[in-house]
């Protein structure tokens, strides 16, 4: 059988060029396999080879994605693929982002398989599993030695149009696709054993697991600006300088709430990020790049606005917790309450 | 975050962000496109002037997309 020829997708982080402040770099390429590629080539089979490897900077491929993607797809394509693997991309979300729109694109365009890892709250997760294979991972490089063999595993049954198991036996997620299988109890028989389970407070499995819509009805627009109380938030980690609550660089624990009465501008001197996932350069020399507060209060003074709260709440969305993040902001939504805001500004990087 | 915000507050919220995608992901109800990841609300190759002015147009964005009743995820 002829060899099968392996194209694989990376950040500039596991492409080996660099940090974020490499996070802005245009699509490249190399032969043969670079950083996890190499691991990835010994759990692959032996007639499949990575023959390439294309890398994007993260902040580049999301901020450029029409012009990057065409690019990477230009390039995978000068490989003469059989298959592409991205990633895995853990909990990273501009890498899972990309990951997942490379491997979309890649099945579209170019009429073959791609697969990519990543952990289930990763941004990249929700919106491409029902496009593409995406294999559960954990949330850190550290799971890089369990992801491996797992994506190596339906990557050679892909390439070689072996059948593929179901979510559970190959470890991805579920893709919503649901397929006819003869089993040797009905239906109604199969349903009273797992109603009789539930009973006995017993673990049981759906055969179809209802969707949860988690959306928020949106709360109806501010009437009148000029009398309107505005709150800032931010996940971009803006702090007065020193992080005096250190909050921290990556999976933050907590946010901050500080006061900027009499504040109208964010200055080098006086604020910067705690943010570890994007080049803090920018933000650091000027924190309103994140924080427009020196806007707000322009807009205060000309009347346009009510008033700018005078607290504002600060958090590092970097890895951080679905279920962190969550709680953060229902303490800060109860004490915007309480304090009788009439709109919220939530600032992201 | 903002989705929590928006319905514990129980008043309009805004998402400034570069990646929309994501926050239309994650749910958010108003989204106003940012200029880049490390600078949402900037361009440090602009002067100074300009930079604010910039910034002042995305304010302005924001606070119209308070000001405007949604039935839906919106991208101003």
């Amino acid at each position: 059988m002829a060899e099968i020829r392996v194209v694989h997708y990376l950040n500039q982080f596991f492409g080996q060029i660099g940090g974020e402040e490499k996070a802005d770099i245009a699509p490249l390429k190399q032969d043969g396999p670079v950083g996890p590629g190499t691991a990835l080539q010994q759990a692959l089979d032996e007639d499949m080879k990575i023959v390439g490897t294309v890398i994007c900077g993260d902040s580049y491929f999301n901020e450029n994605t029409e012009t990057a993607l065409n690019k990477i797809i230009e390039m995978i394509k000068s490989y003469n693929p059989d298959i592409v693997i991205a990633g895995p991309g853990f909990n990273a979300g501009r890498y899972g982002m990309a990951c997942g729109t490379v491997c979309k694109a890649v099945q579209e365009r170019l009429n073959i398989p791609a697969l990519t890892g990543l952990y289930e709250e990763n941004p990249g997760t929700d919106m491409f599993k029902k496009d593409i294979y995406i294999i559960k991972t954990g949330n850190s490089a550290a799971q890089m030695r369990k992801a491996v063999p797992a994506m190596a595993k339906l990557a050679v049954k892909l390439a070689k149009g072996l059948p593929v198991g179901s979510p559970d036996e190959e470890g991805y997620f579920a893709k919503g696709i649901r397929k006819n299988v003869f089993h040797e109890k009905r239906g109604s028989a199969r349903a009273v054993d797992m109603l009789v389970a539930k009973l006995k407070g017993e673990p049981f499995k759906t055969e179809y697991p209802m969707p949860i819509f988690d959306r928020v009805t949106p709360r109806p627009g501010v009437k009148d600006l000029s009398k309107a109380k505005i709150a800032l938030v931010t996940s971009g980690g803006i702090v007065p300088k020193g992080n005096p609550d250190r909050i921290e660089s990556s999976s933050a624990s907590k946010y901050g709430k500080y006061d900027i009465t009499g504040v109208y501008d964010l200055t080098e001197e006086t604020y910067e990020t705690a943010h570890g996932g994007y080049d803090p350069v920018y933000a650091n020399q000027d924190a309103d790049r994140v924080l427009p507060v020196d806007v707000l209060r322009e807009m205060e003074k000309e009347g346009i606005i009510g008033s700018l709260h005078n607290v504002f709440y600060t958090t590092v969305g970097n890895g951080t917790s679905v279920a962190n993040s969550k709680k953060f902001a229902h303490e800060i939504g109860l004490e915007l309450k309480e304090a009788g805001v009439d709109a919220i500004i939530l600032t992201s990087t | 975050m903002i989705k929590e915000l928006e319905d514990v507050a129980d008043v309009p919220a805004v998402h400034i962000c570069t990646v929309v995608p994501i926050s239309k992901t994650v749910g958010a109800n108003r989204i106003v496109p940012a200029i880049a990841i490390p600078h949402p609300l900037g361009d440090p190759k602009m002067s100074p002037e300009e930079e604010k002015a910039l910034r002042r147009q995305i304010v302005e964005k924001a606070l119209k997309a308070l000001t405007t009743d949604v039935e839906e995820q919106t991208v101003f």
